[in-house]
């Protein structure tokens, strides 16, 4: 017996090396050829709490987390205690002996026998990869790179113990349907959300990153600073989130392409910045990285709450782009699209993503760069004409920008109302024109709008609407209703400001049933499409319990299960 | 070579007889005297009286948020290490909105100069306290006096080993303009505290106060040596002492970071090929 579609759970403490050890795993399947889904769940702090990091697996299309594990890989008691319940028919777990775990379904593995403590990782990794049908060469290599070079003198010993451990589990005659194998063995890449806005801003041509740490944001930073060398940036933590976003607004002004990393609380701090990014026009990408508030919430978790406070973070009147990838390969795109906007518009451009998708490793096409056109900075080249004002009026209301010091010409930029010339004015009807000008950019920006992506029935009885990371839940779970022959539609967007209402008002009211699912307490998407088109969806499926939304959750919430 | 003309002279939004007018004048002249030419500098500011400043000369300009011109000035700064960069604000300002942004300037040494306009009140907003107010000072907002210890800057500046501290009064504007020079010339952060009377709102530490108190340090004194300068930095009431309070030679930011020791950020092309090659060691 083959299987299509595995899903694995390691469980365990904080320090016991669950992520090096689903990290190691999750390469070797996606080297394989599988596609993979990533989830992980974490305690805030360093040892300790429980923390599971679950790979879902398939040689088959697959976009979402599935709930229910096949294979539960207990690095300690309880978490056969805590995940007991969501192992399928024909589960199994994969315990140490030592833990005197009596159940049916469990495969009692001799951790002592197979290596010392400090091994017992390898140990796991060389059974649940026997269990699941990789070939211990693959496993051998991804071992190997990423251990290798940090601790050669460890290399020879881990081999000895995953072959050991892999030959055991053969041994043990399981009645265990392995994974079939992968048809498509394109080459992919092994990527998480945040590594790919990292990559992605890369690819526009990022020179500056300023962020305070905060979760789950702060990887965007580390991947920029592991790279700043040779792609020449420059990433400084700053004293506080203010100073991070006060910083990549001067930078970008003198020139450098920037970028803040943040999530909701340190975002609150960086408002007022954001509004000084609209008045002075400076280009600015910042991404926030949502995780349930108000206050510190659960830093750790999951949620799409912050939709309404990034739409409308800042004092006054100015145009702004929220994108919402849905996959990791939208979190690369649309960074890159997002350093495009922010220069035509000159002003913030946000990423709203989360901690599911910030973590949720997946197998990637590589991307084509050799396609790729640079990102222009929109740069005045010729700036020979006499005389420069920053703020010159255009129909399009965007002012070519010089960089100060790049040429004689001064640039002036200024919080206070200003005339062309960028110094204070009282002029009010001055403040009129500029204020319009500043308005007409949202033009630029409507026009690069990415449209929502409707698929499936047209004219549906169902359609399930959505925005952000939960994308890949609506389309699994589309898809298992279909299978029930109900004609289900599907609605993401992967920008969720500005809305153009003639991209999706037809498919809302041709819907029978149009039900919006949200990370939200609120149905923050439902309540912005109702404002901006009178439009009210008519059933609202929310989770704020800090866990990813799954297809298995939205046909539960449905009545459909 | 610029001369003052270059810099222009502008109307500006001051009362007769404020401070403001003199430290715009020291600053153009020492601008002037450190052989740059307006496209060369970018002036950054916050918001207060003395944060106007910026638009009463010719330079490059950026005026963001109350205390927030330091970390603009650092971003700009390693984006274009090319451009002379200059903190211009109040007490206000640089000390209490902006309080942990003086901190981190001080400790990450990035080449700056920061001018501020210490008139010990607030001025824009009509007279409130500011960090840097003397106890006991009556205002509308600390009808009973000022409760709190006055911030002493230069103390703080000096304690955290600053690469550059010196103190001016815009009553002696050849002596500031030397100051903004030399600091201009300091390879790292540069605090030029200037005393300056209020007109409209310290009636206390008035010109007549500073002139008869501030004192020029004497030839002698050796701004290297950290202890004395602890000393003077202390010094404060019926004598006030001016100049380079304290300097060293740290290195700068820019000097240690590897990508900015090879030139302006702002020059750099994106290098798709060697992106190519960090994609791939994701696969």
């Amino acid at each position: 017996m083959i299987r299509t579609d595995i899903n694995v759970l390691i469980g365990g403490e904080a320090g016991q090396g669950l992520v090096t050890l689903g990290g190691i795993l999750a390469k070797s399947l996606v080297r394989a050829g599988y596609l993979i889904v990533v989830t992980q769940s974490y305690h805030s702090r360093i040892r300790g709490g429980h923390n599971t990091y679950a790979i879902r697996a398939s040689g088959e299309k697959i976009v979402a987390p599935r709930e229910e594990i096949d294979l539960l890989i207990a690095l300690n008691a309880e978490t056969v205690a805590l995940h007991n319940r969501e192992l399928g028919a024909g589960g199994l777990i994969i315990v140490d002996e030592a833990f005197k775990t009596i159940n049916d379904n469990c495969l009692q593995v001799p951790y002592a026998e197979l290596g010392e403590q400090q091994f017992s990782n390898v140990v796991a990794l060389g059974v649940v990869s026997q269990i699941v049908g990789l070939e211990l060469e693959v496993v051998d290599r991804a071992l190997d790179d990423a251990f290798g070079k940090k601790a050669p003198e460890l290399a020879e010993k881990n081999m000895q113990i995953l072959n050991e451990s892999y030959r055991w589990c053969s041994q043990q005659g399981l009645n265990f349907s392995k994974l079939a194998p992968a048809s498509d063995l394109r080459r992919r890449l092994l990527m998480n959300g945040n590594e790919a806005i990292a990559m992605g801003a890369l690819s526009a041509g990022v020179k500056f990153c300023s962020f305070y740490p905060m979760t789950p944001a702060t990887s965007i930073a580390l991947n920029l600073a592991a790279q700043a060398s040779s792609m020449d940036l420059v990433v400084e933590q700053a004293e506080d989130e203010i100073a991070a976003i006060n910083m990549a607004i001067g930078a970008s002004f003198a020139g450098a392409p920037s970028i803040v990393p943040t999530s909701g609380g340190g975002f609150a701090l960086m408002t007022e910045g954001v509004s000084l990014a609209g008045m002075t026009e400076t280009p600015l990408v910042i991404v926030v990285a949502q995780r349930p508030g108000p206050a510190t919430g659960l830093p750790t978790r999951t949620e799409q709450a912050d939709l309404d406070f990034v739409l409308h973070s800042g004092h006054g009147e100015f145009p702004r782009a929220i994108f919402s990838p849905g996959t990791v390969e939208e979190c690369f795109w649309l960074t890159r699209k997002a350093f495009e906007v922010a220069a035509k518009s000159q002003g913030p451009v946000f990423i709203l993503t989360d901690q599911f998708l910030a973590d949720s490793a997946r197998a990637v096409e590589p991307f084509d760069l050799e396609s790729l056109a640079r990102v222009e900075a929109g740069i005045l080249e010729d700036a020979s004409d006499l005389p420069y004002f920053r703020y010159n009026i255009y129909e399009s209301g965007v002012s070519p920008r010089l960089l100060p010091g790049m040429s004689r010409h001064l640039v002036v930029a200024g919080s206070d109302e200003h005339p062309v010339d960028g110094h204070l004015t009282e002029d009010l009807r001055v403040r009129k024109f500029m204020v319009e000008k500043r308005l007409r950019k949202e033009e630029e920006i409507i026009a690069e709008v990415v449209p929502p992506e409707i698929r499936g029935d047209e004219k549906p009885d169902l359609l399930l609407v959505t925005w952000g990371s939960t994308k890949g839940s609506i389309l699994e779970a589309a898809a298992k209703l279909r299978s029930d022959s109900i004609r289900v539609g599907t609605l993401h967007f992967s920008q969720v400001w500005p809305l153009v209402p003639h991209q999706f008002l037809g498919v809302l009211r041709g819907a029978g049933e149009v039900v919006c699912v949200e990370g939200n307490a609120f149905g923050q998407l439902a309540r912005l499409i109702r404002r901006e088109t009178g439009f009210d969806v008519h059933r609202r499926v929310l989770r704020y319990d800090g866990l990813p939304i799954t297809p298995e959750f939205i046909i539960r919430e449905l009545g459909r299960s | 070579m610029a001369s003052i003309e270059d810099y222009g002279q502008f109307e500006t939004a001051w009362c007769p007889g404020c401070g403001n007018h003199s430290i715009l004048e020291a600053l153009k002249r020492g601008l002037v005297d450190s052989g740059l030419e307006p496209h060369q500098i970018l002036l950054v500011s916050g918001i207060g009286q003395a944060a106007k400043t910026v638009h009463y000369l010719k330079a490059n300009v950026f005026n963001g948020l109350h205390g927030r011109a330091v970390p603009v000035a650092s971003g700009a700064k390693l984006a274009n290490q090319d451009l002379k960069v200059i903190v211009e604000s109040g007490d206000g300002c640089n000390y209490g909105e902006g309080g942990n942004h003086f901190l981190a300037a001080i400790r990450r040494n990035i080449d700056l100069t920061m001018i501020v306009h210490d008139n010990q009140v607030y001025g824009l907003t009509k007279g409130q306290a500011s960090p840097t107010t003397q106890e006991g000072f009556v205002t509308k907002a600390q009808p009973q006096g000022v409760a709190s210890v006055p911030f002493n800057p230069i103390a703080v500046a000096v304690a955290m080993q600053a690469s550059f501290v010196a103190r001016g009064f815009s009553g002696m504007v050849d002596h500031l303009a030397g100051l903004i020079k030399e600091g201009l010339a300091h390879e790292g952060f540069a605090l030029i505290d200037v005393l300056q009377p209020c007109v409209s709102f310290n009636k206390v530490n008035t010109f007549a106060w500073y002139k008869q108190r501030c004192y020029n340090l004497p030839e002698e004194y050796d701004p290297s040596d950290w202890q004395a300068a602890m000393e003077i930095a202390m010094e404060w009431g019926d004598k006030i002492p001016l100049g380079v309070i304290y300097r060293n030679q740290r290195p700068t930011f820019e000097s240690r970071h590897t990508v900015l020791k090879q030139g302006a950020l702002v020059d750099r092309k994106t290098d798709l090929k060697k992106l190519e090659k960090i994609l791939d060691k994701f696969s």
